[in-house]
């Protein structure tokens, strides 16, 4: 990572009786892409107002390239916002809406009017400056408060849920849109989503919030593959989860209902009880009865294109999700025996 | 929803209360208009009723179109070529204009104040604001005589801090009417404000404070702009009744306080003129019916943009 620009240390914030920040520490770098994501109700889009300014936290401090940001107000703060409503002024056409930070910065018109045509063009909205905002569509009016956050130029940009209004199609234009617009400008963008698939696809790293609390920060493909905790696991992407419990002879095993699991490293005592999560891509699949594997019933099929998800009856209370390329194949009722490599899945000990 | 060419039968009862409003318009505001028009179209004589003609349903047809014919516009001749009906005209215009204008800078504060405040207090604040109305408004007005004449509790009060020597003549002028006028019609102002800012979206000003906007200018580039239409509004429910105000001039204003109410009873009850005082009514509806439509136009524009 390079040098933190935004340093999020030690804060808490109460509301109430609620915690919806509990002791949140963070770094995101210059030109990152940052994604704050959780179910709703987990502080994130708190965490997102404290740096805008809009909430104090109760302790702890937040900075931007070294400078304490506590006691700024949001009109001070050189951090821009993009609402999850867009909250575009209803009574300025689209150029008074990109142009209005602008203005409060006290620049001539002529930079103004420069500047919101460049605005435009990268927006793909050349020409539609005096267009009112009624007019437009969901997706016009995403990129204007896209446009209007970026125009003032702060150095970090916020977005709260920038794609959650748009419809599913819209939305996978967007997300490449958004990373391309990132890059170009160089701008560390920090998002609020619980969209798993969105933080995903979007950010350089993400910081999976629950209750308050960040439960992992890391890559995408790290948080996917190697998640820390059983809830990260659940939250990011499908997963298996099997409980059972650790069992040590000649090298680690877990031991499922529906039969013993080789794992390859575990720091678990024998006789631990634990959870396995496993992703249904990293589960084998194989037609017929063969030796050493989990025996189980195709129950469901769904082709999915590129791969087929494949819903299996095994000797446990929940059936296994599995993904393969070649499980097309496959239909109901065809008995199949499933293959777990040592490293396929992540191993967590019973909840604390 | 069914279209204009529908043929959806209606039921008597529906009829009925499809009419209900109609009729009421009919009976009391279509019908005294007719009466007024009538009679301003009369001559002024020294009878009972004091204007001829006076049409009768004894009347054959022929005497009928007779007195049709003898109808003139002499009273409205007689406005426009007697100065103190354009003086009264223009001054009460003023007045209203400049006691709206106060109002309006008095009112929008409060609005403000009260848009902003907690959600649970607010009813109990619109209810202060609304209070004085429990009083009459006779007694209301009365009590601004109290307060303003020369030996009143004002003049009184700066005597005793040494600031002014003689009284300062605040009772029986223009500005008392002003006054008056903004004490009293407050509430139609500060209620349609209230409410265009209360309904407002909240992250609109957040968004305007993350753009850079101190308070101050987020103030008057989305919360004054958005409360346009609380504004047109408000100034309307004060502007238009203002105009025609008769109480308030007649308490508070001196003998050289001219306003079209006070000439339109003196000419009604102590001139019997009535044909004169009718046609100045009339054309004070004509007057204040320009803002009126003006409003309505632009309240059809802005919802033709939703």
């Amino acid at each position: 990572m390079t040098e933190a620009l935004l340093s999020i240390c030690n804060v808490s914030k109460r509301f109430g009786a609620v915690t919806a920040l509990d002791d949140v520490s963070l770094d995101v770098g210059a030109g990152e892409f940052f994604a704050l994501l959780g179910p709703s109700g987990c502080g994130k889009t708190t965490l997102m107002r404290a740096v805008a300014g809009f909430e104090t936290p109760d302790a702890g401090r937040i900075s931007l390239a070294g400078r304490d940001l506590a006691g700024e107000p949001p009109y001070r703060r050189p951090v821009n916002m993009m609402f999850q409503s867009y909250a575009l002024f209803p009574h300025l056409d689209v150029a008074g809406n990109i142009g209005f930070g602008l203005k409060q910065q006290g620049r001539s018109r002529a930079e103004i009017e420069s500047r919101v045509e460049e605005l435009l063009r990268i927006m793909q909205m050349s020409g539609l400056g005096a267009r009112k905002i009624e007019q437009l569509s969901g997706g016009q009016k995403q990129r204007v408060a896209l446009a209007r956050a970026l125009a003032p130029g702060p150095s970090l940009l916020l977005l709260d849920e920038p794609l959650g209004a748009l419809d599913r199609q819209l939305r996978e234009d967007t997300q490449f849109q958004l990373k391309d617009i990132q890059r170009r400008l160089n701008t560390s963008f920090v998002i609020v989503t619980h969209d798993q698939d969105e933080a995903l696809a979007l950010a350089d790293r993400i910081a999976v919030m629950r209750a308050g609390r960040i439960e992992q920060v890391g890559a995408p493909a790290k948080i996917y593959r190697r998640p820390r905790t059983r809830f990260v696991a659940g939250f990011v992407g499908q997963t298996n989860m099997i409980d059972g419990v650790i069992e040590n002879g000649s090298g680690d095993w877990f031991v499922a209902p529906f039969g013993r699991i080789s794992v390859a490293s575990c720091n678990l005592a024998a006789g631990a009880k634990a959870t396995l999560s496993v992703r249904p891509e990293n589960i084998e699949i194989m037609r017929g009865d063969s030796i050493g594997g989990i025996l189980g019933v195709v129950d469901d099929v769904a082709f999915r294109g590129e791969s087929t998800l494949l819903r299996v009856r095994v000797n446990a209370s929940e059936p296994l999700l599995v993904s393969s390329t070649k499980g097309e194949n496959l239909a109901k009722d065809d008995v199949v025996t499933l293959h777990i490599a040592p490293d396929a899945g992540t191993l967590f000990a019973e909840d604390r | 929803m069914t279209g204009k060419g529908s043929k959806t039968r209606l039921s008597p009862s529906q009829r009925l209360a499809l009419a209900a409003p109609y009729g009421w318009i009919v009976l009391f505001l279509i019908a005294p208009f007719v009466l007024i028009a009538k009679i301003s179209l009369s001559r002024p004589a020294t009878a009972r009723p004091p204007y001829e003609p006076v049409f009768d349903l004894t009347d054959g047809f022929a005497r009928f179109l007779e007195k049709l014919s003898s109808l003139s516009l002499d009273a409205y001749r007689g406005l426009a070529n007697d100065s103190i009906y354009v003086d009264s005209y223009l001054s009460s215009l003023v007045i209203a204009a400049v006691a709206t204008f106060f109002t309006l800078l008095l009112a929008y504060p409060f609005a403000l104040a009260l848009a902003r405040a907690p959600q649970r207090v607010r009813p109990m604040l619109i209810g202060f604001a609304v209070a004085p109305f429990w009083t009459s408004f006779l007694i209301r007005v009365y009590a601004w005589i109290a307060l303003l004449k020369d030996e009143g509790l004002i003049n009184h009060a700066l005597k005793a801090l040494g600031l002014i020597d003689a009284p300062l003549p605040m009772f029986a002028t223009s500005g008392a009417v002003v006054v008056g006028i903004v004490y009293s019609y407050l509430p139609f102002m500060l209620l349609p404000l209230y409410a265009s800012i209360e309904r407002q979206d909240a992250t609109l000003r957040e968004a305007a404070a993350d753009l850079g906007a101190t308070p101050w200018r987020a103030f008057w580039a989305v919360t004054f702009p958005l409360s346009r239409e609380g504004i047109i509004a408000g100034s309307l429910l004060v502007f238009i009744p203002a105009v025609g105000e008769f109480v308030i001039p007649d308490l508070l204003g001196g003998s050289d306080t001219l306003m079209i109410g006070r000439t339109l009873w003196n000419d009604f009850f102590a001139n019997r003129d009535w044909p004169a005082a009718s046609a100045a009514a009339i054309v004070l509806l004509a007057l204040l019916s320009a803002p009126l439509l003006f409003y309505e136009r632009l309240r059809l524009k802005e919802e033709e943009r939703r």
